[in-house]
């Protein structure tokens, strides 16, 4: 490896869609320690004064311009859409070839810390599931829902990364359902006070805390770390359990009358549900994140209540 | 409102249960988190729906008896390795209700399930909540690492859904408890059922309806189709648990079917011989 000028300087890491709930998290945290750079094809608001922000599309040819003109110690990759309502070819293609186009800048310019985040969604809810999945599992999440291909595709292509360039030290993480205050899926569901619930099912759930994915993200920027990991929070409960601690009053229905109206809903587009996601209220996708806590190191911070508390609290308003 | 109404119905439940009953189950050491549920959905509490009927058909209906109980041990893992006979599982429940109220220190034997049982709806919540896991071999050994006690049918279907003409004959048994057996390096406890095959004896299996109903067997029973529901009711029996003293083995779980293949052999034997001596030792199927 070339000549190390760390202690010098502050090391400083590249956020890929660092305008997104998730992405300002991490750059909050990181940039007392890190030298944080930031890209994003969104405009980005409310960034501390210290973060360098450009506005451009991870697939141009610009992104270069930002490795060249900085050393970069690490990439955090956020920059995967996960919007259902956008075709899936425009999904598709800007997920894989912007992840292929990061990894290849990372392999060319010699980053040598690649962290990407994944979603234990990859596994998929299933009835054959083991109740905790290792991360030797089978990703077979894409067999029933189409709109997680991608992400598998991307996945998959990190993992060959990971072998084909031992000199970069690849991370995958991948989460249980992040929640708190985002305002992603789990969280839109977690607030609606009516939910609905598919009658005669009621799986185990595992929750994280967003500021925890967080942590688990600067864990796996300790020199050394590399590999897949499954990252949980606290320990799981029933979803109905959740529900109750919410105050919620869940509306349960039959699975085939659920679907019909999420269906309609779909298409008359007055609801953004993808119809397939219903299985993640019908089986269990629980991940075993021993690993995680034994090598990274990681450690949930915050307790079910706590995040309760914030997802009640609704996304930031910044 | 509703709430009170169900608060109401717990009591009622609850009151139903023998209080030393009650009490060995609310002081279950089962691995439960802060809220009341462990990893795999169980909740003791739960079990205040499933033991009043449970323990009146244990009692009452199929008046149990149980011989050489103390086999099981009191603490740490191990697994209960049954014939599995009479067309609906209830020889699983009155095991289980067994290791529950019969036994001192009280046990909660986990069974594992199909693997289609998470996609039914109710059954599947009722089932995890109850303490029952999908049979999937990771689930298992989980579950033995966490010192439990897994109850397990290596017959399978097979066993249960014969008809009577092979009752009490014991059919292949699947080699994967033994597997688990040897890389965990848990004690084996057999278990002879007797009286549940006659629950339930089947004269005939409609194979190619139970096909079309995608159930596992279709039963012709004396009583049933032909008495409509009514006609499924399992006779008032008298069950026969034998169980026999534990069993250890050792060897590389990894072994050649053969290998393997022999030491189930042995299980399957003692479980012969249990079955034999409930069959000797019975005067009548009723009493």
């Amino acid at each position: 490896m070339s000549s190390r000028r760390r202690r010098t300087r502050k090391q400083r890491v590249l956020i890929t869609g660092i305008g997104g709930n998730l992405g300002r998290a991490v750059a909050r945290r990181l940039h007392r320690t890190y030298e944080v750079v930031g890209i994003d094809r969104r405009t980005v608001r409310h960034m501390p004064k210290d973060v360098d922000v450009e506005q451009v599309d991870i697939r141009r040819r610009s992104v270069e311009d930002v490795f060249r003109r900085k050393d970069i110690d690490a990439v955090v990759h956020l920059n995967i859409m996960h919007d259902p309502r956008t075709r899936q070819e425009e999904h598709h293609r800007f997920n894989i070839v912007g992840t292929q186009k990061i990894f290849g800048l990372c392999a060319e310019h010699r980053v040598p810390k690649v962290i990407v985040l994944s979603s234990a969604d990859v596994y998929g809810p299933d009835p054959r599931n083991d109740q905790f999945l290792t991360e030797e599992a089978a990703l077979m999440g894409g067999q029933n829902f189409e709109a997680i291909r991608d992400l598998i595709a991307l996945d998959m292509f990190c993992n060959t990364f990971f072998w084909r360039h031992p000199e970069i030290e690849t991370v995958i993480l991948r989460p249980v359902h992040i929640v708190g205050r985002v305002n992603n899926a789990p969280s839109k569901y977690l607030r609606l006070e009516k939910p609905p619930t598919i009658m005669g099912f009621d799986p185990m759930i595992q929750l994280i805390h967003v500021e925890d994915v967080v942590t688990a993200i600067e864990r796996a920027l300790t020199p050394g770390i590399r590999g897949v990991y499954n990252v949980a929070g606290p320990s799981p409960v029933p979803l109905s359990f959740v529900l109750d601690q919410l105050g919620r009053s869940p509306r349960p229905l039959p699975e085939p009358l659920l679907k019909l109206m999420l269906e309609t809903a779909w298409t008359l587009k007055l609801s953004d549900w993808p119809v397939p996601e219903l299985d993640h209220i019908k089986y269990v996708c629980m991940v075993d994140d021993s690993l995680a806590r034994e090598k990274l190191g990681f450690d949930h911070a915050h307790d079910l209540p706590e995040i309760l508390r914030d997802v009640e609290k609704g996304p930031r308003p910044w | 409102m509703l709430e009170r109404v169900r608060d109401r119905i717990d009591d009622a439940l609850i009151s139903t249960i023998r209080e030393d009953v009650w009490e060995r189950i609310r002081n279950m050491e089962a691995g439960q988190n802060e809220y009341g549920y462990d990893p795999f959905g169980f909740n003791p509490e739960f079990l205040k729906y499933m033991v009043p009927v449970a323990v009146t058909l244990y009692r009452h209906y199929f008046r149990v008896e149980t011989h050489d109980i103390e086999s099981i041990p009191d603490r740490g893992r191990v697994l209960l390795i049954s014939n599995h006979t009479g067309q609906i599982p209830l020889d699983a429940m009155m095991i289980a209700t067994s290791v529950l109220i019969d036994k001192t220190p009280p046990r909660m034997a986990r069974s594992m399930v199909e693997r289609w049982v998470p996609s039914i709806p109710f059954i599947s919540k009722i089932f995890a909540r109850a303490g029952q896991v999908v049979g999937t071999r990771e689930n298992a050994r989980m579950l033995l690492d966490r010192e439990g006690c897994i109850l397990a049918f290596p017959e399978g279907a097979r066993g249960i859904n014969k008809t009577y003409d092979r009752a009490y004959e014991l059919e292949k048994f699947g080699l994967g408890f033994m597997r688990l057996a040897l890389e965990t390096n848990t004690p084996i406890v057999p278990i002879g059922v007797v009286g549940a095959e006659e629950q339930m004896p089947a004269i005939y299996d409609v194979k190619p309806l139970a096909k079309l109903l995608g159930m596992p067997a279709f039963p012709i029973t004396p009583t049933w189709p032909l008495l409509g529901p009514l006609g499924a009711m399992p006779l008032p029996v008298k069950y026969r648990l034998y169980f026999g003293e534990p069993m250890l083995f050792e060897g590389d779980s990894d072994d050649e079917d053969r290998v393997v293949g022999a030491k189930v052999e042995q299980v399957r034997h003692a479980i012969r011989s249990l079955v034999q001596r409930g069959l000797d030792e019975r005067q009548g199927v009723f009493f």
